[in-house]
């Protein structure tokens, strides 16, 4: 193997090594610990098993971690993802409706407005960061708390249930065997990652978060890049309150994607983009909302009372956090290069 | 020497990576004198200061105050041994009391908690004697700049200052203000105080200075008595002929004439924004280049800035291929054939964590817009020709920016604006900080855009880069276009006289020998 071309080498330079490491440790303790995280059944030719559970399960935080990303690569954040969420469910199960059986508008168009919604409240945010010059965590501070409010005030403050089975599909259907929602992460995913990488965007975005004043001087139009980023991040939190919605049948304007930012935003950072903002990387992102997700789908597993699941998932973060650190980084160098990796 | 020296720098030296800042320089200031420390950007004043004050280490040398050796840990150590700063930026607690803000740290105590009425008796009786008037209780934010600097002096003098500095002080006073300041700096010299005073406006200099100490890149030029110094010499020692013998530009530099009837490729017309920059008319025309000169904060950045439409004009028009557009941003001046190098490399030009390939194509992927790509073999064919053109030392394209030096930085942001095929570029300071090889090599490029047709208005304060470059030269003085010379009234001394804004002629030039003027570098 050679150390500088050998595939080895390449992986370790590529963005997703350390959250593909990160994931893989996780992985390794199931297989210790509880084999039966890796089972996989077709039960009537749908797939089932943990690991379809975290894909299942996960995809909200997939989608809210693709849309931060973008954020975070501009040099911002995005706390209001949260009650974004709150904001799209509230929206279309309020238009679909509680009667039994039948839908009070067309579900497309319901699905129309919670998304656009979910886009404005986006855009709100985009204009507060990039033309008001708020900070973005004080600006999108905003919507965050308020954003809860309006949720209640498009519910008239009640938990609306729902009763229209074609809703349902969303967040429970199955695909070629697959739960539905990673169809729509799949999507979110590729869309993100076609503008990203094989349109200007992506560059523009790096350029900005790295150096917004060499960009303005280069001429990117660094407010519209913001203002744009910051819709998408409103999108893609629409998608995850349409899956929540429709998999717990209702809307909770208090509880939907409660503290989802908080996920959203460590499984970015794990993901290997800084919070500085510049180099990004989706692929990343997408690791670390599995690795969150996976945590937690253990700690579940292995029957952890609720009361401590928060301090184990706090182990783990901390760990990977270090992991990441560049004095261990280094340290790990250290350690390989001593060991005589055959060069 | 005289007996009264009260604080002696000797042979400081200081180096940051890559740079020598100061080199072998001795500084010298009397008890009860006012000394005018100058130098263009860079050429180690504020290295100086931080050396003095303990913000930084100088890595040889010694200092001496009252005859005693001291080395400063921090700007509280220097405090604390009597060297008092006051700072461009006023950096008061905006929210707290005048007396609070005077006396922080110092409060006078009784039992345990503070005595307001000791302190607030003890802050009213500093600025009575510095001749202000205001409700020490009332908070600093809500008083104007000039009150706030003196509040920042009265804080210096309270901590038994022997040596005050004063860094760039009058830049946000007004004329009035500036006056009574300087009568505080002449009252506080009758005490015995020492006062290092830093500035960029000459005429303040000769109203309070007593000597002047010239630095240029890093190098001691020489300590001069005010009186003998003429204002046309002190500019010529800052701004003067580099001492590096430059490579010659090998016959690059043509006669240029505009052909009879030719347009200028952009003209200003009372292009000007108030408060930062009166109206002035440029013409420039294809082929030629178009110097600026002028002091830092002479309005030179301000122009090019209004040029390429970084800031908007308040009045005027500009028109470029002949063409007025109103308030264009950077994106429309790029698409109508504009390039520009900012001054500050770092800050506006360089995009650290991105690769020089994408360094390279970003304007121009700019210009074309979010969704027409530039294929990414492309933009590699791109860079490889640039990195070959400007030979532009890097592994290769992909090679992160911030790992490049800074001369290689500036090719590659001139790269940058080449890929853009512009056919007017705005070059502001493009040779600060770099090794003199490369700066031959930016000139004699600028020289061959030039002779392609293109045309280049390149700003410096190195007025000798300006002579060797140019065609013609604008000069800049108080925010304002003050001349413009061509032909044979182009030489250095035209320059330096319409930059010192005097008529002197070179007869009072013997008067001025140096006290003891050291040659730059050597040793004592």
């Amino acid at each position: 193997m050679n150390d500088n071309t050998g595939w080895w080498a390449r992986l370790r330079r590529t963005g997703i090594f350390w959250p593909l490491v990160a994931l893989s440790l996780v992985f390794l303790f199931n297989l210790i610990f509880s084999p039966q995280f890796f089972r996989l059944e077709i039960k009537d030719g749908h797939l089932f098993g943990s690991l379809v559970d975290v894909l299942n399960r996960g995809s909200p935080l997939m989608l809210v971690a693709i849309g931060m990303t973008a954020v975070i690569a501009t040099a911002g954040v995005d706390l209001s993802v949260g009650a974004v969420i709150a904001i799209s469910a509230a929206t279309v199960t309020v238009l679909i409706g509680s009667v039994t059986g039948e839908s009070q508008t067309p579900m497309w168009i319901a699905i129309l407005a919670a998304l656009g919604a979910s886009l404005l409240a986006g855009a709100w945010n985009g204009l507060l960061v990039s033309r008001a010059r708020i900070q973005p965590m004080v600006a999108t501070l905003v919507l965050m708390v308020a954003g809860r409010g309006i949720a209640q005030l498009i519910t008239n403050g009640q938990i609306i249930t729902i009763y229209y089975e074609p809703f349902f599909f969303i967040g429970g259907g199955y695909l070629l065997g697959l739960p539905f929602p990673v169809f729509i992460v799949a999507g979110v995913f590729a869309f993100a990652w076609f503008m990203t990488r094989r349109t200007a965007i992506g560059l523009f975005i790096e350029s900005v978060g790295t150096n917004a004043s060499s960009s303005f001087h280069s001429g990117i139009n660094e407010k519209n890049i913001k203002l744009v980023i910051y819709a998408f991040c409103g999108l893609c939190a629409g998608f995850a309150g349409l899956i929540i919605s429709s998999n717990l049948k209702s809307a909770d304007a208090n509880n939907a994607g409660l503290q989802i930012e908080l996920d959203g935003i460590l499984a970015v950072v794990i993901g290997g983009t800084l919070m500085s903002g510049g180099r990004f990387s989706l692929a990343g992102s997408i690791l670390g909302a599995l690795l969150v997700q996976s945590v937690s789908t253990t700690i579940y597993s292995l029957g952890v009372p609720p009361e401590v699941v928060q301090v184990v998932k706090a182990v783990v973060v901390l760990t990977v956090v270090l992991l990441y650190s560049d004095v261990v980084k280094n340290g790990l160098d250290k350690l390989s290069q001593r060991q005589g990796v055959p060069s | 020497m005289q007996t009264n020296e009260l604080l002696v720098m000797q042979g400081i030296h200081k180096t940051f990576p890559g740079v020598h800042a100061l080199a072998a320089v001795d500084f010298t200031l009397r008890a009860g004198e006012i000394h005018a420390l100058m130098g263009e950007n860079g050429a180690g004043k504020s290295t100086l200061i931080k050396v003095l004050t303990g913000v930084e280490h100088h890595d040889a040398g010694h200092i001496l105050l009252n005859g005693s050796e001291i080395n400063a840990k921090s700007p509280h150590h220097a405090q604390s041994l009597g060297i008092s700063t006051v700072y461009q930026e006023v950096n008061l607690c905006t929210n707290l009391s005048v007396a609070e803000n005077i006396l922080l740290g110092r409060e006078p105590r009784r039992a345990g908690s503070i005595d307001w009425g000791a302190m607030n008796a003890r802050a009213r009786e500093l600025l009575t004697w510095l001749d202000v008037d205001v409700d020490v209780r009332r908070s600093v934010g809500e008083y104007p700049v000039a009150v706030q600097q003196m509040v920042a002096i009265s804080r210096a003098l309270d901590i038994d200052a022997k040596v005050l500095i004063l860094d760039e002080p009058t830049s946000s006073l007004t004329t009035l203000e500036t006056e009574k300041l300087f009568a505080v700096l002449r009252r506080l010299k009758e005490q015995g105080i020492g006062i290092i005073f830093i500035t960029h406006f000459l005429n303040q200099v000769y109203a309070v200075a007593d000597r002047i100490t010239v630095l240029r890149n890093g190098k001691l030029v020489g300590t001069y008595d005010a009186k003998a110094l003429p204002r046309y010499q002190l500019v010529e020692l800052m701004i003067g002929r580099e001492l590096e013998e430059l490579e010659d530009l090998g016959g690059l530099k043509k006669h240029f004439e505009p052909a009879p009837g030719q347009a200028p490729v952009l003209e200003a017309k009372n292009l000007g924004q108030v408060g930062t920059l009166e109206p002035l008319n440029i013409k420039l025309y294809a082929g030629e280049v178009l110097g600026m000169a002028g002091l830092l904060g002479s309005g030179r950045t301000e122009t090019a800035n209004l040029l390429f439409g970084v800031d908007d004009a308040d009045s005027g028009t500009l028109a470029v291929g002949g063409k007025v557009e109103p308030n264009p941003g950077p994106l429309a001046s790029i698409q109508r054939g504009l390039g520009y190098c900012p001054e500050d490399r770092k800050a506006d030009g360089v995009v650290g964590a991105l690769t020089v390939r994408e360094n390279i194509v970003l304007a121009l992927q700019a210009s074309r817009g979010w969704f027409n790509y530039l294929d990414p073999r492309k933009q590699t064919e791109i860079a490889n020709k640039m990195i070959q053109m400007l030979q532009i030392s890097t592994p290769g394209p992909e090679q992160l920016m911030k790992n490049l030096s800074g001369g290689n930085q500036q090719k590659v942001i001139l790269a940058r604006w080449l890929a853009t095929e512009p056919d007017v570029l705005i070059l502001d300071e493009p040779t600060r900080g770099i090794d003199v090889g490369t700066k031959a090599e930016i000139q004699k490029l600028v020289l061959s855009l030039a002779n392609e047709g293109k045309g280049c208005i390149f700003i410096s304060s190195e007025l000798d880069e300006v002579l060797r470059t140019s065609h013609r030269v604008m000069i800049m003085r108080d925010r304002k276009l003050v001349a413009e010379l061509q032909g044979e009234d182009m030489n250095e001394q035209s320059i330096m006289e319409a930059i010192a804004g005097t008529g002197v002629s070179t007869e009072d030039t013997a008067a001025a020998a140096p006290q003891h003027a050291v040659a730059a570098g050597s040793a004592r």
